[in-house]
């Protein structure tokens, strides 16, 4: 998964847009393996409070991020209008959790703007750059910088 | 894969057969039970390593085991006695072949100087004076397929052309005009003269063959000569008459013309000549040494080869004449099966497949489940059809499960057959005279618990024979057999494998366990234990019962890191013993790692699988039975212990309070290390098994959980870390209490 | 037409070295892992030439030459022997025993094809 590539070749790529509060962002729509709509999650013990849990996918167990306290925002309780959305972020599928999916975009490099300096660490950490587009702005994340880094844990 | 490769994986595959092969016959001459075809066995895996490994090009492992083999064909044909010593020297041999075998695969290293030692040992046998064999560990490879031999032909120059005088039978000399026009012949004509023997034929080759092959090398013209033809009443039907004159054009050398006849050195007489040599010269010689049956009459024929090799191949001479009735069936080719022979009733499947296969078969089994539960939830009478249909499918569902891993489980025989090596090397090691008695070698397990049997069992076997068999003098002195037994079994029991290992020594001695125990501060001195008990302290950690650390039992391993790595498979290890008549080891696993037996628990509103093998019992505790221990731990009173309290929500930060224990139900478990401690949980759903997924695949090992599973409802529940728990306790608050009592159930 | 060849090793390895060189080649491949299983198979398959090993269980490479001999119908079929060496004693027990030509172990498919296209009828 090199969306890197993809960037410096400048090509015509396709975004999906979601909603987090009142944000908008996107991700890479190859990285996208399917959208479903909300179902409780297990918890998991000794996690950042942004892991919603597990969730069963067809017999995988899935981990579900909560985005928006990913961000930093307030985490919000799903409602039945929520989805996640199932990405592949690296060697692990994971599912991140969003208020909506707002819709496809189909952009341009010339599109994507730089990180303002405004943004504090953590989203920009993955937030790869700024889509302006009518009028709206749509941050691209990163997945790869999204989950933590896997760590071994002393057994 | 690349199709070599994977031979190449057969081959080390087959080595380890061939090397345990081997191995038991070499065992079997070492007690004397041996008969020749043991040493036929025995040659013939050495040869075969040998053979494989040339064909990869395995130079020491080659070279090494041609010594060996050179050694063992002596001993097959009686040229070097089979003794008990010679065995005992070549069950070394097979060792350092193994080494060799390892070496090859990647695995390990060869010790060259032992290994040139060894070799140099089994060259004394076959020859003491030892020193000229040197030259038959040079690769076999190297000798050339083709003897060069001085041309027996005498050289063309030697023919004069004009030099016909012979008294010889008429002669159609069957040049073609081309061929006959002196100008044109060019320097590489080559006269081949052939008279077959009848032995030719009798191996199935053919006069046709050799000048299609000679056709290869060039244009050639053919003449027969069957003036020796017998007449009927004469003729042999398999013995050989007719003489062939061939001219040959071609560029190639003698040599390579030679090289078409090697198949058939002495079957026939040859006579290789260069340049248009009269063919009656060379027949005249041929014949002047043929039988003299010829009455001779036939006319002579001829027979013409076209360039390319022609799909009608001219037949043999002795089909030529009209009543040849051996030849009858010579076409073999006529009768062609392309049916599937009994040789190739096994399958080759990639183990992905099979790994996937199981996969999908969990799934099936949640499935089912998860159908079950929902038809469950509407109240569906048990006797309904619907009912009776699921309970159906579960049935066959568990059989499916059941086939599939069937499909996975290999014998034990892969680990087992390590064990005599080591063995030997340890009763070497240790003075001790041992003697490997194996059963159940086929007793099939899932390949994911088979990698995880040799650890224990050489820890188990290394213990038995360092710390159970007596040095060989004492046992003399007990009137026992200086040679000790140990037995290494495999056997399933209800539905587990288990491994036991027992030997005949001196049995633990309890009372010096027990003070060893004391000593180091790991029970305490007035605890009253059984024998059992007191037998299995020494899986306690820091427990050693060797005065001195051994090479052998040392190492740094104690029995109680063998257990620990037993426990984390869901498995147990205990032992039992009888004072002077020796301990038995057992140990037992489950089937497979693939599914886990598990209490299915309620906490603080998350549904946890607790492992099996780690409950020792689940109990109510009673208001009494809880008592506070410093400002916020508490112990249970269990028996004449104090065991501490663990709420097991708390722990994993579900929740900030334990509710009191009494409102729910405790699991009493043990860690790895021995330890217990009493699990506090909401409520229990009872035992099942479940399907173990992993949670590191798509996220990360989650402190104080062992894997995830999901349930008949369709969700994750996660799998408890027993061992995690109870440290991710004893971080938190200091642990309130020493677990006073500890032994195996 | 397809030409079958019957191959006779106790060893997996050496059969699945045949296999693949044979195969390749375009030959059709029927195996047996030792002389009593090749004479089971030699009914079944009728093959075209016979490859086989000396050292076997059950019955060796001589006997198993031996016994395609002496039967009427198979006599006529080329038998190759797989030695490990060339060693002349064996190779000439072999050849006492009716063998048509030998293959030295180690082998490569293109000889292993021409010993077979010097033999097959």
């Amino acid at each position: 998964m090199t969306d890197q590539a993809i960037v410096t070749h400048g090509e015509r790529r396709e975004l999906i847009s979601f909603r987090v509060g009142e944000q908008e962002y996107c991700v890479n729509i190859m990285a996208v393996r399917e959208i479903r709509g909300w179902s409780p999650a297990t918890s998991l013990p000794q996690s950042p409070s942004y892991m919603r849990g597990v969730i069963n996918l067809r017999g995988a167990v899935l981990p579900i991020m909560d985005l928006a306290s990913r961000i930093g925002m307030p985490m919000v309780e799903p409602t039945v209008r929520s989805v996640f959305i199932v990405v592949q972020a690296g060697d692990r599928t994971v599912g991140l959790l969003v208020d909506a999916v707002s819709d496809i975009l189909s952009i341009t490099d010339d599109l994507v703007q730089p990180t303002p300096d405004v943004a504090c660490d953590a989203v920009r950490s993955f937030v790869r750059g700024i889509i302006s587009i009518e009028g709206r702005m749509i941050s691209e994340i990163s997945l790869e910088r999204l989950l933590p880094e896997r760590e071994a844990l002393a057994a | 894969m690349d199709e070599l490769e994977a031979i190449k994986v057969t081959f080390f595959q087959e080595c380890e057969e061939l090397l345990a092969d081997l191995e038991g016959g070499l065992l079997a001459m070492q007690e004397g039970v041996g008969d020749s075809e043991t040493v036929n066995a025995v040659f013939r895996a050495v040869h075969s390593i040998k053979g494989g490994a040339g064909a990869f090009g395995l130079e020491p492992l080659v070279r090494f085991a041609h010594v060996f083999e050179t050694l063992l064909d002596a001993v097959r044909s009686n040229e070097v006695p089979g003794t008990v010593e010679l065995a005992a020297v070549m069950l070394r041999a097979s060792d350092v072949l193994a080494d060799h075998v390892g070496a090859a695969r990647g695995l390990g290293d060869v010790d060259m100087d032992a290994s040139a030692a060894m070799a140099a040992e089994l060259k004394a046998w076959t020859d003491p004076s030892a020193a000229p064999i040197a030259a038959s560990e040079a690769p076999s490879a190297a000798e050339p397929v083709l003897t060069a031999q001085a041309p027996s032909a005498p050289v063309s120059d030697d023919l004069d052309e004009d030099d016909l005088g012979f008294d010889f039978q008429p002669m159609t000399i069957s040049i073609d005009a081309q061929a006959a026009d002196a100008e044109l012949i060019p320097d590489d004509v080559w006269t081949v003269s052939i008279r077959p023997k009848s032995d030719l034929y009798r191996k199935a080759n053919e006069t046709g063959l050799l000048l299609r092959e000679l056709n290869l090398l060039g244009p050639i013209v053919a003449t027969m000569d069957d003036s020796a033809l017998p007449t009927l009443e004469f003729l042999d039907a398999e013995a050989a008459y007719v003489t062939w004159s061939v001219r040959l054009e071609t560029e190639d050398s003698e040599a390579a013309i030679r090289e078409v006849f090697e198949f058939v050195d002495g079957d026939c007489d040859l006579e290789i000549v260069r340049g248009e040599a009269p063919v009656e010269a060379a027949l005249a010689n041929l014949l002047s040494s043929i039988e003299p049956a010829a009455e001779a009459a036939a006319e002579p024929v001829e027979v013409e080869v076209a360039a390319p090799p022609a799909a009608e191949i001219p037949p043999p001479p002795v089909a030529a004449a009209p009543v040849a009735p051996a030849k009858a069936a010579a076409p073999a080719k006529a009768a062609q099966v392309d049916i599937p022979g009994p040789g190739q009733s096994v399958i080759r499947v990639d183990p992905e497949r099979i790994d996937s296969l199981i996969d999908l078969v969990g799934e099936l089994v949640i499935n089912q489940a998860m159908l079950a539960q929902r038809v469950g939830e509407y109240g569906i009478a048990p006797s309904s059809s619907l009912a009776m249909g699921l309970d159906e499918l579960e049935q066959l569902t568990r059989q499916i499960q059941d086939s599939v891993m069937a499909i996975r489980a290999q014998p034990v025989k892969s680990v087992f057959q390590r064990m005599p090596r080591l063995v030997r090397e340890v009763a070497n090691m240790t003075g001790k005279q041992a003697r490997l008695v194996m059963d159940g070698e086929n007793t099939e397990v899932d390949k994911t618990v088979i990698e995880r049997l040799a650890d224990p069992i050489t820890h188990m076997l290394r213990n038995a024979i360092d710390h159970g068999l007596e040095s060989p003098e004492e046992r003399t002195a007990a009137g026992k057999n200086p040679e000790g037994v140990v037995r290494l079994a495999a056997l399933h029991r209800s539905g587990r494998i288990v491994i036991e290992v027992q030997d005949d020594g001196k049995g633990i001695n309890r009372e010096r366990v027990f003070s060893i125990a004391v000593k180091k501060g790991l029970i305490a001195p007035d605890l009253q234990l059984t024998d059992e008990e007191i037998d299995n302290l020494i899986f306690l950690p820091g427990f050693s019962t060797a005065e001195k650390i051994s090479d052998v039992s040392g190492r740094g391993v104690g029995m109680d890191v063998v257990r620990r790595s037993v426990q984390a498979l869901g498995g147990r290890i205990s032992i039992s013993s009888r004072p002077g008549l020796g301990s038995t080891f057992t140990l037992s696993l489950p089937l497979t790692l693939a599914v886990l037996d598990g209490m299915v628990v309620d906490v603080a509103g998350e549904t946890l699988v607790v492992p099996l093998a780690a409950i020792v019992e689940s109990l109510r505790p009673k208001a009494e039975e809880v008592r506070p221990l410093g400002p916020v731990g508490s112990v249970l009173a269990v028996r004449d212990s104090f065991v501490p309290l663990i709420d097991v929500g708390v722990t994993l930060g579900y929740r900030d309070h334990s509710p009191p224990p009494t409102d729910g139900v405790v699991l009493l478990v043990e860690g790895e290390d021995g330890s217990r401690a009493a699990l506090v949980a909401d409520a229990i759903h009872g035992q099942r098994q479940v399907v173990i997924k992993s949670l590191e695949q798509n996220y990360q090992q989650v402190e104080g959980v062992a894997a995830a599973t999901i349930l008949g409802d369709g969700r994750v529940a996660l799998i408890l870390d027993v061992d995690a728990v109870i440290n991710l306790r004893r971080r938190e608050t200091p642990r309130p209490t020493e677990p006073t009592l500890i032994a195996a159930e | 037409m397809t030409r079958t060849i019957l191959t006779v090793d106790d060893s997996r390895t050496m059969r699945d070295m045949l296999r693949m060189a044979l195969s390749g080649a375009g030959f059709n491949v029927v195996e047996a892992v030792d002389g009593e299983h090749g004479l089971e198979v030699l009914s079944a398959h009728r093959p075209d030439v016979i490859i086989t090993d000396i050292n076997m269980p059950k019955l060796d490479g001589f006997g198993f030459i031996e016994a395609v001999r002496i039967d009427d119908d198979y006599r006529a079929i080329p038998i190759l022997v797989l030695t490990t060496e060339s060693d002349p004693s064996k190779k000439q027990r072999a050849r006492e025993a009716g063998a048509t030509g030998w293959i030295v172990k180690p082998f490569n498919p293109e000889k292993l094809v021409e010993a077979i296209r010097r033999v097959a009828a």
